[in-house]
C-alpha cells in the first residue's frame, strides 16, 4: 500500500495550486458572481490550455487521465481555491456522458475549452432519484420540465434525458438527447445560486432533440457519470473544508478577546481539534472513493456512498463550527469564509444528500 | 400540577387568534412566511396595530402602558403570532432599553422616552459591540468626554442591527480609562441625526442588509441623555442581559418552522414515496419535535418562576443555548427537505419579477434563512459565553 502521489500527480497538484493561487482571488470571484452567467470565460480557457479538462477523460476518449484519482486531485484544488467555475457540470458530468456514448468529437471540443455543456436530467419531483424521469420523448420530440439545471445559460448545448418507454421510475427506457439552445419550444428560466454559479428551470414544449448513444439505454451512462461527479464533488468539498479549517485555525490564534488569543479558551481549542480529526476522516473517505473508482461497481458504489454521507456530516460540522468560532465576522459577505461555508453546505444538495447516500449504502451493505 | 390551559388561558388564546385573523393582512403574513425583507413601514405598521390594541409591550408594567401579562399568556401570544406569521416585534426599544429606563432612568427620561417607544416616534438601535469588543464587551473603547453640559463621543460601534432605520441609539461608552474596565463605562442615549455620526451598511452572507457600522466623530450628546450614574453603565448593561427577556428560546419560531418542514415533507417525493415516510428523514423530524416539546415546557417553567419572583440569570442562558440549537436544527431540516431546490438564490430580484419562483414547494429562501440564522448562536452573548455563565454560576470560579 502506498498513499503518496505519483510524480505526475505531484506535478499537476503543484502547478494547479500555483496557477489558481495567482489567478483567482476574491476580486475574480466577485466578478464571476456578479456576471450574467456566473462564469468567467478567461479561467475556463486558461484551465483548458493547462490540460485540466483533458485530465477528465481517458486516452481512448481523447484525454490523458480520467481515473478517480486524477479527478479527485483536480477538484480538491478547485475547492481549495474556492473557484466558482462550472467545471463539474459544464465539463465533467456532461462530458463523461458524451464520452461513454462515443460522442468523441464533442469531447475533443470540450478538452480544447471550446465547448460548455449542461446536463438537464433532474426534475421538479425527482429529488435525488436518478431513475425518475417524467419528461417524454416521442420520435425525438421532447416534453417536460427539468429542475435546477446547473450552467444551463452558459452552456452551448444541452444534454436532456427523456423517457421513451416504461414506468416513471424504470431504469430502462431513458434516452439522452442534444437540444440546441435556440430550439423552438425550449424555455430557460435562469437564476443565480446561493453558493455561486447559475442554474435554470428548463421547460421543453415539443422540442426537437437529437439522440445520443443507444435508444432507451441512457440510465447506465447517467449512473456512471453521476458516480464520477460525486467523487469530484466530494473532493471539491474536501478542498473547501481544508480552506475553512485553515482560516479558522489562523483566526483563533490571531483574534484577541479578554486579553488573550481566543484559541487559548479550551471550549474552542477542543472543537478546533475535533475539526482537524474530522478533516482526516474526510480525506480518507475521498481517497477511498477515488481509489476504488476503477474497482467492480459494487465496491465503487459502496465507497462513493460512504464518502458522500461522511462529507455531508463532516462538511456541516466544519462549516457551522468555522462560522461559530469566528463570531460575527464570518457572517459577512465580504469575508472569504462566508462563501466557502455556503459552498460546503450546498454541496449536500448535489448528487444526493447525506441521507440519500446513507440509504444507498445500507442497501448495498445490509442485505 | 396542571399542564392544561385554564379557561381564562383558552379565552385569551381565542382573543389573540381573532385579533390576528382580522388585523394581520395576508400580504404581510405571506411576506413573513416567505422570508421577504420587511420594510421599515411594514414593521412600524405592525407595531402601530399592536399598540392600538395595548399589546405592544407584553412585559411592561401597566403603569407605563404595558400589558403586564403572565408567563402563560405571553407564551400563548408568541406562539400564536409565530404560527400566524406575524412580523417579529423589533426588540431594541421595547424589550432592551425600556426595562433599563424603567429601573434606572430618572422621571424626566421615563416620561419622555417610554411613550415614544410605544408610539413608534423613536426607532432605537443597540450600540454595544465594537470591532475589538465582541464577547469581551467590557473592553469597549468608544469614548465620551464631558465638556460642560455635553459629552463628546468618538469611536466606532459595529453589528448595529437595523441601525439604518433608527433615529436613536443607546450606547455603552467609556467615560473613565483609569479604572478597572467595567468601572469606567456609561450608558448614553444618542440622537442618530447629530452631526458626526455615519452609518455604513454591512452585507451579510445571505445578501441581507440588516446590520451596520456606526461611526462617531466629535458627536455632542447632552448630559441629560446619560442614564443613571456616570461609570455605572456596566451594571445597567448586565441588568439588561440577565433581565428576563421575552421569547429568548424562540419556541414560537421553532413551532412554525417545524410545521412548515412537515407540510413540505408530505408533498416532497423521494424514492416514489412522500419524504415524511422516509424513516431517516422522519426520524430527524421526530428528534427535533421531541426536543421542542420539552423546550416549550422548560420555557414555561422558567418564565413562570421568574414571574413569581425567582431570579432568572442562569436559566435565561440555558434557554438561549438550547433554544438556538433547536431553531438552527429546524433551519437545517428546512433546507434538507426541499432537496435540490435549496440551491437557488431567492433574492429580491426574483421576488420582484413576474416570473414564478423556481421552487415548487412554496418554501421561501430556506437556505438563506439557514445561513442567516447562524447569527442567533453568536449575538446577544454567544452560546460559548452563555455556557461559561452557566458553569460559573453552578460551579463557582
Ligand atoms: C447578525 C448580528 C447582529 C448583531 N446585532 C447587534 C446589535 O444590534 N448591537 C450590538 O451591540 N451587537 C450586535 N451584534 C454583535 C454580537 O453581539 C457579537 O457578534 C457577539 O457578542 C460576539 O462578538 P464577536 O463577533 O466579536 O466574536 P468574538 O467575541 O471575537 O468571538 C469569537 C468566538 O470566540 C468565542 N469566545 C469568545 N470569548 C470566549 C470565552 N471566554 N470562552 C469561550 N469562547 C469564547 C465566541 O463565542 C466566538 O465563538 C450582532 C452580531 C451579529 C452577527
Amino acid at each position: 500500500m502506498n498513499f503518496d502521489l505519483t510524480a505526475e500527480h505531484q506535478m499537476l497538484q503543484d502547478s494547479l495550486r500555483r496557477f489558481l493561487k495567482y489567478s483567482c482571488n476574491s476580486e475574480t470571484r466577485n466578478e464571476a458572481l456578479s456576471s450574467e452567467t456566473g462564469v468567467t470565460s478567461d479561467l475556463w480557457h486558461a484551465m483548458a490550455e493547462m490540460g485540466v479538462i483533458g485530465a477528465f477523460f481517458t486516452e481512448e476518449q481523447g484525454g490523458f487521465g480520467g481515473t478517480g484519482a486524477d479527478i479527485a486531485l483536480i477538484f480538491e484544488e478547485l475547492g481549495r481555491a474556492n473557484i466558482m467555475s462550472p467545471f463539474l457540470d459544464g465539463a465533467l458530468l456532461s462530458g463523461r456522458v458524451l464520452a461513454a456514448a462515443g460522442e468523441l468529437d464533442r469531447v475533443a471540443d470540450l478538452i480544447n475549452g471550446d465547448l460548455q455543456l449542461a446536463l438537464a436530467h433532474g426534475e421538479p419531483t425527482s429529488r435525488y432519484d436518478l431513475n425518475y424521469v417524467r419528461t417524454t420523448s416521442v420520435n425525438g420530440i421532447l416534453n417536460g420540465r427539468k429542475a435546477v439545471v446547473v450552467n444551463a445559460l452558459a452552456s452551448d448545448v444541452l444534454i436532456v434525458s427523456a423517457r421513451i418507454s416504461g414506468e416513471v421510475s424504470d431504469e430502462n427506457g431513458i434516452s439522452l438527447y442534444f437540444v440546441e439552445k435556440d430550439a423552438a419550444g425550449l424555455t430557460i428560466q435562469d437564476y443565480a445560486l446561493i453558493a455561486g454559479g447559475h442554474a435554470a428551470e428548463v421547460t421543453l414544449d415539443g422540442v426537437e432533440g437529437s439522440l445520443i448513444g443507444e435508444e432507451g439505454k441512457g440510465f447506465a451512462l447517467l449512473k456512471d457519470a453521476y458516480a464520477i461527479a460525486t467523487v469530484a464533488q466530494c473532493a471539491e468539498t474536501l478542498g473547501e473544508m481544508t480552506a475553512a479549517t485553515e482560516l479558522t485555525q489562523e483566526y483563533l490564534v490571531t483574534r484577541q478577546q479578554f486579553g488573550r488569543p481566543i484559541a487559548t479558551f479550551q471550549a474552542l481549542a477542543h472543537r478546533m481539534s475535533d475539526m482537524l480529526i474530522e478533516m482526516e476522516q474526510a480525506r480518507s473517505a475521498v481517497i477511498r472513493a477515488a481509489g476504488y473508482f476503477e474497482s467492480d461497481e459494487r465496491t465503487r458504489d459502496i465507497n462513493i456512498h460512504a464518502a458522500k454521507n461522511l462529507m455531508g456530516r463532516a462538511g456541516r460540522l466544519i462549516a457551522e463550527e468555522s462560522i461559530q468560532m469566528h463570531g460575527g465576522i464570518a457572517m459577512t459577505q465580504e469575508y472569504e469564509l462566508a462563501h466557502i461555508a455556503k459552498r460546503i453546505t450546498m454541496a449536500d444538495h448535489r448528487f444526493g444528500d447525506t441521507d440519500y447516500h446513507l440509504e444507498k449504502f445500507m442497501a448495498l451493505t445490509q442485505p | 400540577m396542571d399542564l392544561n390551559y385554564s379557561k381564562d388561558d383558552l379565552a385569551f388564546r381565542d382573543e389573540v387568534r381573532a385579533f390576528l385573523a382580522t388585523k394581520l393582512t395576508r400580504e404581510l403574513s405571506e411576506k413573513v412566511r416567505l422570508g421577504g425583507d420587511l420594510t421599515k413601514d411594514d414593521m412600524e405598521g405592525w407595531h402601530a396595530i399592536l399598540n392600538a390594541q395595548g399589546w405592544l409591550a407584553p412585559n411592561w408594567p401597566k403603569e407605563y402602558g404595558g400589558a403586564e401579562w403572565n408567563a402563560v399568556h405571553r407564551h400563548i401570544f408568541d406562539d400564536e403570532c409565530a404560527s400566524a406569521h406575524a412580523p417579529r416585534v423589533v426588540p431594541f426599544g421595547l424589550s432592551m432599553l425600556a426595562p433599563v429606563l424603567q429601573k434606572f432612568g430618572n422621571q424626566l427620561q421615563k416620561d419622555h422616552w417610554l411613550p415614544r417607544i410605544l408610539s413608534g416616534e423613536d426607532w432605537w438601535c443597540q450600540g454595544y459591540s465594537e470591532p475589538d469588543a465582541g464577547s469581551d464587551l467590557a473592553s469597549l473603547k468608544t469614548k465620551a468626554v464631558r465638556e460642560g453640559d455635553h459629552y463628546i463621543v468618538n469611536g466606532q460601534k459595529t453589528w448595529t442591527t437595523l441601525g439604518q432605520h433608527a433615529n436613536m441609539i443607546f450606547c455603552l461608552v467609556r467615560t473613565d480609562s483609569t479604572v478597572k474596565q467595567q468601572a469606567g463605562i456609561s450608558f448614553l442615549l444618542i440622537d442618530m441625526n447629530t452631526p458626526g455620526i455615519e452609518v455604513r451598511p454591512i452585507i451579510l452572507l445571505d445578501g441581507s442588509a440588516e446590520v451596520n457600522e456606526v461611526w462617531f466623530t466629535d458627536v455632542e450628546v447632552p448630559v441629560e441623555n446619560l442614564v443613571g450614574e456616570e461609570n455605572s453603565g456596566w451594571t445597567y448593561a448586565k441588568y439588561l442581559l440577565t433581565h428576563e427577556r421575552t421569547n429568548i428560546a424562540g419556541v414560537g419560531f421553532s413551532t412554525a418552522g417545524l410545521a412548515a418542514v412537515k407540510r413540505i415533507a408530505k408533498a416532497e417525493m423521494s424514492g416514489g414515496k412522500p419524504l415524511i415516510q422516509n424513516p431517516l428523514f422522519a426520524a430527524r423530524v421526530a428528534q427535533v419535535e421531541i426536543d421542542l416539546m420539552a423546550m416549550s415546557t422548560t420555557n414555561l417553567r422558567i418564565v413562570s418562576q421568574a414571574a413569581a419572583g425567582g431570579a432568572p440569570g442562569v436559566e435565561a442562558s440555558m434557554l438561549k443555548v438550547k433554544g438556538t440549537i433547536i431553531r438552527q436544527e429546524i433551519n437545517d431540516l428546512a433546507r434538507r427537505v426541499v432537496g435540490p431546490y435549496a440551491m437557488p438564490f431567492i433574492s429580491e430580484a426574483v421576488e420582484g419579477s413576474n416570473e414564478p419562483l423556481p421552487d415548487p414547494h412554496d418554501a421561501g429562501p430556506v437556505a438563506a434563512q439557514y445561513f442567516n440564522n447562524r447569527k442567533i448562536s453568536i449575538f446577544g452573548g454567544s452560546n460559548e459565553i452563555q455556557r461559561g455563565i452557566i458553569a460559573k454560576v453552578k460551579m463557582g470560579g
